[in-house]
């Protein structure tokens, strides 16, 4: 049974002393995704270039303890990270590394990192079946160098790359869904969480993942109160909308059967995730409803999707 | 027992490679390096290597994953030619930066555009600061003795090491080579044991911080240092080597160079082509000589202009141009070591080769009556030429 008192008092694997901002949801996903891992195993961690990593592991310090940090560059921390989970089977073929000790391979990245400048790295480590779990810290933007666009950008968020203004909606597309990208890909394990309650949706999820044997994915929601635009006592706030009003649906793909972990008793309309961040001000302006409306469809047929999958996956015939 | 053998360069190549047994390899196809990995996926399939071989999607995460793999604490290398190298380019800086030892096997070929798989040497040189020693290659021999050398290097050097052969003219040209025994080369490299690596389980360690201006410049100094002493390293694991095998190699080749008035510089197989033109100019009394370096990272900038010191006019041979209105790499890097050491010799430069045009015989007489005239004369009436027919001109 998941103990949030328990878990915490494992050592944590990223110190605290970090320079991640305060209400920052990377430096909450890291810990809740590490501290999913069994207390005698170890672990190496691929950071893609990022805000987790530049703020983390500035020479002479690292925040990074029980455990092995690698960082590499922007678009590459899935292929390093091949790199490192290949030389540890070799070292076990050879007897370098003993039997009974346990090393788990875990890569993060932001959504720059992963769903756009690091999609083909990512692709490939996948594709290459590599005993690794890669878990993207999604905070919708590239926040590091100021909150530009990525392809994981909500529908109409503004940025400093796709701007509101007199000829702008903000930016133009709706998001990417790698999720379902990995999903294709075959892996035994792809799943979707937020920062919620007590964190068991993550620590759960967290496990299944560093613990199913060959290549898993994970997309945690990690909002960013400069990127975004809200208080930073409100990050579970935020992330408890956003799964209410199915913005961020929770759910797994266990061998290709789709499992909703979390199914609100109300869904709550998309406005009330939107209104709370700056991002989507002029979403609320007079006139602008209609962008509302649009987000809520966009919404409302992903979750219709999810139900179905769920149905269809897990049909006995 | 030295085994007499025929193999292509790329053979040669695979051959060491499967006598070193790295860890870990991981590379992705391109012309005319493509036989690399191909060869060592048949020795990873028939269990003549124990090494883990990674078949990643692109050449920047095949760099990436042998950086990986070397920070994890294996020997490991790689293979790649013309845009693979440049796909590679960031992280070349981060292989070195990191101080990872690894062997990059490099079939030199032409850059785009116009596409070309043919052999010049802008894809090294197009990398030749990213913090690699480069060593350069005549003949499948060197190509071979050279990767073996190259791990040695590495390992002791804490740098990575760029072995560079000709497209096509050396990586599928097979020509007769002596190999060493299987049990010689594990002797040779012997086992690689790293200070600092990932999977270490006495320790944990962070790699690849951010380091900002305190920080910064120091650790580019130590790899700038590091660069400088690999000198000794090279030559001592060349040393070693020789005692081995009785094959001499040296940071340069010198070929009748010594008593020599006009002399040429030029990198890898061309040296071939220009000894023989060579021993036939001599015939004639021409005292034309030829320095190929070995060595282009580090360069040896202070025992190069030794060797060029009595000559009365010298052509450095570039088979790739840097594109910066004055001349090719090897001729500006050359001639600023010789300004260094005092040294002035009229020199001038030819870019030739470039997308595999053939250089031929009468094409290096061309060039050593050139540099005939300009002994007698004393002057140069232009620097920079282009060695190019004129059917080849658009």
């Amino acid at each position: 049974m998941y103990n949030l008192k328990e878990v915490v008092n494992k050592p944590n694997r990223l110190t605290s002393g970090h320079r991640m901002c305060a209400g920052c949801g990377a430096p909450v996903t890291i810990n809740g995704v590490l501290r999913a891992l069994k207390q005698e195993d170890n672990a190496v961690v691929s950071v893609a270039t990022g805000c987790l990593e530049v703020s983390t592991c500035t020479f002479p310090y690292t925040s990074w303890k029980n455990c092995s940090f690698i960082h590499t560059a922007f678009e590459c921390a899935s292929a390093t990270l091949s790199g490192v989970e290949t030389t540890y089977n070799k070292f076990k073929k050879d007897g370098k590394i003993k039997d009974d000790k346990v090393t788990k391979f875990i890569g993060f990245g932001g959504d720059g990192g992963t769903l756009d400048i690091g999609l083909q790295s990512l692709s490939g480590a996948m594709e290459r079946g590599h005993d690794i779990t890669y878990v993207c810290y999604d905070n919708g933007a590239y926040m590091n160098t100021g909150t530009q666009r990525s392809s994981s950008t909500p529908h109409f968020a503004d940025t400093t790359t796709s701007p509101s203004g007199k000829v702008s909606n903000g930016k133009a597309q709706q998001r990417k869904d790698l999720t379902e990208i990995m999903v294709k890909h075959n892996l035994p394990y792809v799943a979707q969480s937020a920062l919620i309650g007590n964190l068991k949706d993550l620590y759960e999820k967290s496990e299944k993942a560093i613990y199913t044997k060959g290549p898993t994915y994970m997309s945690v929601l990690s909002p960013c109160p400069r990127g975004w635009g809200y208080p930073s006592e409100d990050l579970q706030t935020i992330s408890k909308l956003a799964v209410d009003t199915c913005f961020w649906p929770l759910y797994e793909v266990c061998d290709g059967k789709y499992k909703i972990t979390y199914k609100p008793a109300k869904k709550l309309p998309v406005e009330e995730f939107l209104k709370l961040q700056k991002r989507f001000k002029h979403m609320f302006k007079e006139g602008n409803e209609w962008m509302i409306e649009e987000v809520q469809k966009e919404v409302d047929k992903k979750w219709e999707y999810l139900q179905m999958m769920e149905k269809i996956t897990n049909e006995e015939n | 027992m030295a085994i007499r053998e025929r193999l292509s360069g790329n053979e040669a190549v695979a051959t060491a490679m499967k006598q070193i047994n790295p860890d870990t390899v991981a590379a992705y196809p391109i012309t005319p390096s493509t036989e690399i990995p191909q060869y060592f996926s048949n020795f990873v399939a028939n269990g003549s290597v124990d090494t883990n071989f990674i078949p990643v999607e692109s050449e920047h995460s095949a760099m990436s994953a042998t950086i990986g793999a070397a920070a994890a604490g294996g020997r490991v290398m790689t293979a790649t030619s013309s845009q693979g190298l440049a796909l590679m380019f960031e992280m070349l800086y981060i292989a070195s930066g990191m101080r990872l030892p690894m062997t990059l096997i490099c079939a030199n070929r032409a850059l785009s555009a116009p596409i070309n798989i043919h052999n010049d040497h802008s894809d090294s040189m197009g990398v030749r600061d990213c913090g690699f020693i480069q060593l350069y290659c005549e003949s499948n021999q060197e190509a071979y003795d050279n990767t073996i050398m190259a791990v040695k290097i590495a390992e002791k050097a804490k740098l990575p090491v760029m072995v560079c052969y000709d497209g096509f003219i050396t990586s599928h040209s097979i020509e007769n080579i002596m190999l060493l025994e299987n049990d010689e080369v594990k002797k040779f490299v012997g086992k690689y044991e790293p200070e600092n690596y990932l999977l270490d389980s006495t320790k944990n360690i962070s790699m690849g911080p951010l380091a900002l201006q305190k920080y910064y410049f120091g650790i580019r100094k130590e790899l700038s240092d590091a660069m400088d002493n690999s000198i000794d390293i090279i030559k001592e694991v060349s040393e070693e080597f020789y005692k081995l095998t009785g094959r001499k190699y040296d940071l340069y080749e010198k070929y009748k160079l010594d008593d020599a008035e006009i002399g040429i510089i030029a990198l890898n197989s061309t040296a071939g082509t220009i000894k023989d033109t060579i021993d036939k100019l001599r015939e004639n009394g021409v005292k034309i000589g030829l320095l190929k370096p070995r060595c282009f990272r580090p360069l040896p900038y202070l025992d190069i202009p030794k060797e060029l010191k009595n000559l009365k006019a010298l052509a450095i041979m570039d088979k790739a141009d840097s594109i910066n209105g004055y001349s090719g790499p090897l001729f500006s890097e050359i001639t600023s070591a010789m300004f260094s050491s005092n040294i002035h010799v009229n020199t001038i430069n030819y870019i030739y080769g470039l997308g595999g045009a053939d250089t031929k015989s009468a094409d290096i007489e061309k060039i050593a009556n050139k540099l005939q005239s300009i002994a007698k004369t004393g002057k140069i009436d232009k620097i920079k030429h282009f060695l190019i027919n004129e059917k080849e001109e658009v």
